[in-house]
């Protein structure tokens, strides 16, 4: 077994080269991602080692690169689109929402597209405008689209290979402020299967990052770290908090977290998406359903304002912190 | 470049661009002057075919024009929700078609129905889409021809980043006919505005992709004139992003036949990109839900009644004796067997099973469908138990 610790940006890494290496039909798509290795050096050294037609520097418009990509896939490839930043998605909305979300359908099966893109998002990282946004509601909204984000390196390994071998296009959204977090991957571990309906979907299964009985916090890619350190000060002040990591907001993993929920009776999604319908709205409103005799208080939502994302001087204020969470833990147990 | 001049300043346009013409309106040969150099002209292109070759493409013409008639009635009768009519357009469809190698992959916009027809999509399929009974209607890989797209340009990006992969697969510049693979984009004058086909006249440029840009103007984008997409003609739009680009009569068939050949030639030697201008006349609304009396005069109408391209195929015929009273009259009864095989087989369809709509929203299992399609079904069975409950409830009290 070959375990190595890494920050989750080489962990992408890793599952991009052995994607390229385990099928000649996989190719990475995207602005500066050749030579440069991409903003964040996510594709470095990847050009060098399987060449300009695998690997390939695009003109700088990203409803081509979409496009394009949807064209390769029919024609049998496998692209990986990086967007270079989350704001930057939206000249490929069209291309997503109305085509790569939509041609399995409209040809009745006959095509697959398997298209992955890639987006580094979410704040924290003192960015200008447009580089610290949270699209996934916006993506979940649209059936046809899977819409994931890894919260630890092990993840992003196994979630990449995945969401390449996926013939369902996937919105592969990074926890940019947590690129550089380390973690230990184990390099051997063996792609999951899409294809099994009896077994886990293993893009969209949530998993238990931290087991406990008086709250549920849920959370994804970059404030699983947000909701982890809120459960270690509670455990302080003695509240035992369970974290549930959702890895994938579409699907939605609902029976992991009601069982979770019908324990502890108490739930807070943390997201730094705006919560004005984001996914926390979803997942409450699915909770009501589910365990509505289970809980003993509403489901808070802990996410961005419905405001532009601020600049960097105020991000710190807009984006879901450890106390926010805390604050909104103590009104769950006021009830 | 070989061309025939015609003066568009009689419909109320100052544009005077030369285009390429093989056909006069009247039916005779345009002679062009002989080339140098490497490029052979156009009529050297054209020069192989034979009587029965420019009886074929009347035929698909001929098929093409009564399959938009019965198309249109059967709108008018119910039968489908919409449809986009090609007529006035057959030769800038019939033309290219005939030119296109088996292995060349086709993007249609979602009027392309002579192009359709040429590749041997089944009529019945080609109205789907159009009942409202499918998205799409046929199987692409079958003909070579990808599903009709419905958002303004975005296919065109498809065709492109189809021919990437069609470079990457090493299918052009083979020399081997039944290997050599080019991309056809079909898309019209208001789609030139769009971003998504600038943005794949820049891809297939810098890749030199083997993609033929097939732009028919035909003048109308439902109710805007060509002048309010762009201040030149449309073919310079492929000049400025490098492409080699042509602007062709779209109702001489065997001008657009011939300016596809040379584009397909172009193509599938590796050479890349071409961008052709069909400069053809949409005679019929923009769908059937259009009014065309709204914004455009009937003297227009007339001016391209008069250069109908089927009639200018048939002059041709005529003047060149390759016309035959009982082969005309055979393709006239050939168009009334289609539209009764139309009518049939469109009111056959019925109507999807309503729980089609869950089907391949994706390939492999979600949780979401899934939940949603379980719940579906059974609110479908307890509304079917109710009626017949009712039913019976109703038959007692009687």
């Amino acid at each position: 077994m070959s375990t190595q610790t890494m920050p989750l940006a080489k962990a992408v890494t890793a599952g991009l080269r052995a994607a390229l290496e385990a099928d000649p039909s996989v190719m990475l798509m995207g602005e500066d991602i050749g030579r440069l290795g991409g903003v964040f050096r996510v594709t470095d050294g990847l050009q060098k080692d399987f060449g300009e037609h695998r690997v390939v520097d695009t003109p700088l418009a990203e409803s081509g690169i979409v496009g394009t990509a949807i064209g390769l896939a029919m024609r049998g490839y496998r692209p990986v689109c990086e967007i270079q930043f989350d704001g930057f998605v939206f000249p490929a909305y069209d291309q997503i929402t109305t085509q790569l979300a939509k041609i399995h359908n409209r040809s009745r099966g006959r095509i697959q597209v398997p298209v992955v893109i890639r987006i580094p998002y979410g704040g924290g990282i003192g960015a200008v405008e447009h580089h610290s946004e949270s699209p996934e509601a916006l993506f979940a909204h649209t059936a046809g689209l899977r819409v994931v984000s890894p919260a630890t390196p092990q993840d992003a390994y196994d979630m990449m290979r995945a969401a390449v071998a996926s013939p369902d296009p996937v919105i592969f959204l990074e926890p940019k402020g947590r690129y550089w977090s380390k973690g230990d991957v184990d390099l051997d571990s063996p792609v999951p299967s899409l294809d099994d309906a009896a077994g886990p979907d293993p893009l969209g299964t949530a998993r238990v990052a931290r087991s406990g009985t008086d709250v549920t916090l849920v959370a994804y890619g970059p404030t699983v770290a947000t909701a982890l350190s809120a459960a270690e000060a509670l455990a302080a002040e003695g509240t035992s908090a369970e974290v549930v990591d959702l890895r994938s907001v579409s699907p939605l993993d609902v029976p992991t977290v009601a069982e979770s929920v019908r324990r502890t009776g108490r739930c807070v999604v943390v997201h730094e998406a705006p919560s004005f319908f984001g996914s926390g709205a979803e997942l409450a409103a699915r909770l009501t359903e589910e365990c509505f005799y289970s809980l003993e208080a509403p489901v808070l939502r802990v996410g961005g304002y419905h405001a532009p994302y601020p600049v960097a001087k105020l991000e710190h204020e807009y984006l879901p912190s450890v106390d926010r969470v805390l604050d909104a833990v103590d009104r769950t147990l006021a009830h | 470049m070989p061309h025939q001049v015609i003066d568009g300043s009689d419909v109320g346009s100052a544009d005077v661009t030369p285009l390429v013409q093989l056909v006069a309106p009247t039916g005779e040969r345009v002679h062009e002057p002989d080339n140098d150099g490497d490029h052979p002209g156009y009529a050297a292109r054209v020069a192989h075919l034979t009587g029965d070759d420019l009886r074929a493409m009347y035929r698909d013409m001929v098929l093409t024009r009564r399959f938009d008639d019965e198309a249109t009635a059967l709108q008018r009768q119910g039968e489908l929700a919409l449809y986009a009519q090609a007529t006035g357009q057959e030769a800038a469809q019939v033309g290219p078609a005939h030119a296109l190698a088996a292995p060349d992959m086709v993007f249609p916009s979602y009027r392309e129905h002579g192009i359709l027809h040429v590749r041997g999509v089944d009529p019945v399929d080609r109205l789907r889409l159009y009942r409202g009974q499918d998205h799409g209607g046929w199987d692409p890989a079958e003909h070579n021809v990808a599903l009709y797209t419905l958002v303004i340009g975005s296919h065109v990006l498809h065709a492109t980043g189809y021919a990437m992969g069609v470079q990457r697969d090493g299918a052009v510049g083979t020399g081997d006919p039944e290997r050599d693979t080019a991309v056809v984009a079909c898309f019209g004058d208001g789609a030139t505005s769009q971003g998504d086909v600038s943005e794949a006249l820049v891809f297939a440029a810098v890749n030199d992709a083997p993609v033929v840009f097939w732009c028919q103007n035909n003048q109308w984008a439902i109710s805007e004139p060509t002048t309010r997409q762009s201040s030149v003609p449309l073919y310079r739009r492929g000049e400025g992003f490098g492409v080699p680009s042509v602007r062709v009569d779209g109702n001489d068939v065997l001008a657009c036949y011939a300016v596809m050949a040379e584009a397909l030639e172009r193509a599938h030697a590796g050479h890349g990109p071409t961008f052709v201008e069909a400069y053809t006349y949409r005679m019929g609304a923009h769908t059937t839900s259009d009014d065309p009396t709204r914004y455009r005069e009937r003297a227009e109408e007339e001016y391209w009644r008069q250069r109908d391209p089927i009639d200018r195929l048939a002059a041709l015929l005529r003047a060149e004796e390759h016309w035959d009273d009982d082969w005309a009259a055979g393709v006239a009864a050939e168009a009334d067997a289609l539209g009764e095989t139309l009518r049939a087989g469109v009111r056959a369809l019925g109507a999807p099973e309503t729980t089609s709509m869950f089907d391949h929203v994706y390939a492999t299992p979600h949780a979401q469908v899934a939940a949603e399609r379980a719940w579906f079904e059974r609110y479908e069975a307890e509304t079917a138990e109710q009626t017949a409950q009712d039913a019976e409830t109703a038959e007692v009290a009687r």
